[in-house]
């Protein structure tokens, strides 16, 4: 599904504070794989993330999405095969659209925004009926402001707006730092049921432990710029959030 | 009263401009003064066509063309280049002042007895409060309708999160030249709509025309302020009825006896106040 092959990054390249973020990372993601990713801060996880969402542009090495070299396509254009979940909630939603407009720009991320009105009673109902499955209210009120709701609620909707047009990827980056435990617990559970049921491929950056080692079927530890471990599906069964805390402490 | 009437009439020829300055100030939170050069093209190149014989009509869509034109390169030089806005605008705004001279061939152009969109000396008509009355009606329509369509939500979406658009597959860059496309071509509209309504054009006529459409916009926020919808229609027609109550306030400033030579002064005083007013919390509302 995407093959990494041997991408470096260097950020501020020949100055005094060249920092070397990724080097020569090679990585093989199968379609229908959960990654999580666990590592020190600085430790490149977010980089790894950009390069292959095409926020950030590689130095050197491949990214093969599918058998189609993406190494140098820009993010807005990598966007027709991937979907994101921001650590900032503001980062992935539209504060002073409404919802049923940030849902209808989300519908339209593989195809081309015309001049037509798409945001139109039975758009509103199909979003309606998505947002009684969260259980918030928010079916009540979609004309509301994004930026009038909570950070959880604008997350969850994120997550629900990722699948609203054809997703095969979707990658998460610490999508739960800001929320507070309810929250993020709720923001988990529906991450979880979308990336099954859509069957998508996922990775998801996280500093919770127990979240890293309870989902996914594969776990990657970064440092330094690089994978030190990846564990598969078998191997990861048998690691507990505690064995994670005493890997970070040695 | 004459007087007032043609406070109204020039704040309803400006209601493209504000509109313009809504689009990109508001709504793509760029501040774009293109405005100066811009406004001027559209009516400089207005008096010379009403001149050489074409027909109003024509003229009008031609300075909006060319409105639009700047509007691109000026979207252009900030998104490629990585130039300010306020950079790229003073770059394209100085290079149309030459452009603007070369097009007239002189500094003014008198349009006496030539008819126009608002009125025509040939059948002793005018029609300035219908046709521009209309003008404004129309423009709040197809703007309204603009930024509701799926292009308009990915418009509004650019000026608020650039990391959510491009995550939904477009390109801001291209939204933002759109965008200052349509702004300055609006402004070229009003350009062309004074130039028509005054009788003249003027190489001059720009200099720090920015500053109405930006008090417009800010005094249509003020009229709006305790509104409890924000809906786009509703700002939009704030910002026409800025436009005219900014005109009414300075074509008191002058009844009263102020110096004309004082307008540019009490211009930016009225703008200033319009701040320090928009500032001021009224602590009493609930
Ligand atoms: N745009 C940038 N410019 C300069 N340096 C950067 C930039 N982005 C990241 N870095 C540096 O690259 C290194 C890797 O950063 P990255 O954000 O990938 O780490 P991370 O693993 O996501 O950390 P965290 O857990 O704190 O989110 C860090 O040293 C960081 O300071
Ligand atoms: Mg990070």
């Amino acid at each position: 599904m995407i093959e990494i092959k041997n991408i470096s990054k260097t950020f501020n390249r020949g100055s005094a504070d060249e920092i070397v973020a990724l080097k020569n990372l090679s990585l093989k993601i199968n379609e229908g794989d959960f990654i999580t990713v666990v590592g020190f801060n600085g430790s490149g996880k977010s980089t790894l993330l950009n390069l292959i969402s095409g926020s950030l542009i590689a130095d050197s090495g491949e990214i093969i999405f599918n058998g189609s070299n993406v190494t140098k396509l820009p993010d807005y254009k990598r966007s027709k095969y991937i979907s994101r979940i921001f650590q900032n909630p503001l980062a992935g939603t539209a504060s002073e659209l409404s919802i049923l407009e940030n849902f209808r720009l989300a519908s339209l991320r593989t195809r081309s925004k015309s001049l037509s009105i798409g945001n139109t009673k039975s758009f509103r109902k199909n979003v309606c009926d998505k947002l009684k499955t969260l259980n918030m209210g928010l079916e009540n009120k979609p004309e509301a402001l994004m930026g009038s709701l909570s950070g959880g609620q604008r997350q969850a909707l994120t997550l629900l707006m990722s699948v609203m047009d054809e997703s095969k990827i979707l990658l998460l980056d610490e999508p739960t730092a800001a929320l507070d435990p309810k929250s993020a617990a709720i923001v988990m559970e529906l991450a979880e049921k979308i990336i099954r049921e859509g069957n998508l491929t996922a990775i998801m950056v996280t500093h919770r432990m127990k979240d890293a080692s309870n989902y996914g079927n594969r776990l990657i530890m970064m440092r330094e710029g690089s994978i030190e471990k990846d564990y598969s599906e078998s191997e990861k069964k048998t690691i507990i959030a505690d064995d994670l805390v005493r890997w970070f402490n040695i | 009263m004459e007087f007032y009437l043609t406070a109204i009439h020039q704040g309803l020829a400006f209601a493209a401009l504000g509109l313009g300055i809504f689009l990109s100030l508001r709504i793509l939170n760029i501040p774009d003064i293109t405005t100066d050069g811009s406004y001027t093209s559209g009516g400089i190149i207005t008096a010379w066509m009403l001149v050489n014989g074409w027909s109003p009509v024509i003229a009008v869509f031609a300075a909006m063309i060319a409105g639009a034109i700047a509007g691109i390169i000026t979207g252009t030089i900030h998104t490629r280049l990585k130039v300010h806005p306020l950079l790229a605008g003073i770059i394209v705004m100085t290079g149309l002042y030459s452009i603007n001279l070369a097009i007239l061939g002189r500094p003014n152009q008198p349009l006496i007895n030539i008819d126009n969109l608002l009125m025509s000396p040939s059948t002793n008509s005018d029609h300035s409060s219908i046709i521009l009355f209309v003008f404004s009606v129309v423009l709040i329509i197809l703007i309204n309708a603009f930024l509701k369509s799926d292009m308009g939500i990915a418009l509004r979406a650019t000026g608020n999160s650039e990391s959510m658009v491009k995550s939904m597959g477009v390109n801001p860059d291209k939204m933002k030249i759109i965008g200052l496309g349509i702004s300055n071509s609006l402004t070229a509209l009003s350009g062309s709509l004074i130039v028509q309504y005054q009788g003249f054009g003027d190489i001059n006529m720009g200099i720090g025309i920015v500053i109405s459409g930006l008090g417009a916009v800010m005094i249509g926020d003020v009229v709006l302020r305790n509104a409890v919808s924000r809906k786009i229609y509703l700002q939009l027609i704030a910002v026409v009825l800025g436009c005219i109550l900014f005109r009414l306030i300075l074509a008191t400033a002058l009844n009263i006896g102020i110096d004309p030579n004082y307008l540019k002064l009490i211009t930016a005083v009225l703008v200033l106040s319009i701040i320090a007013f928009g500032k001021i919390k009224f602590t009493s509302k609930a």
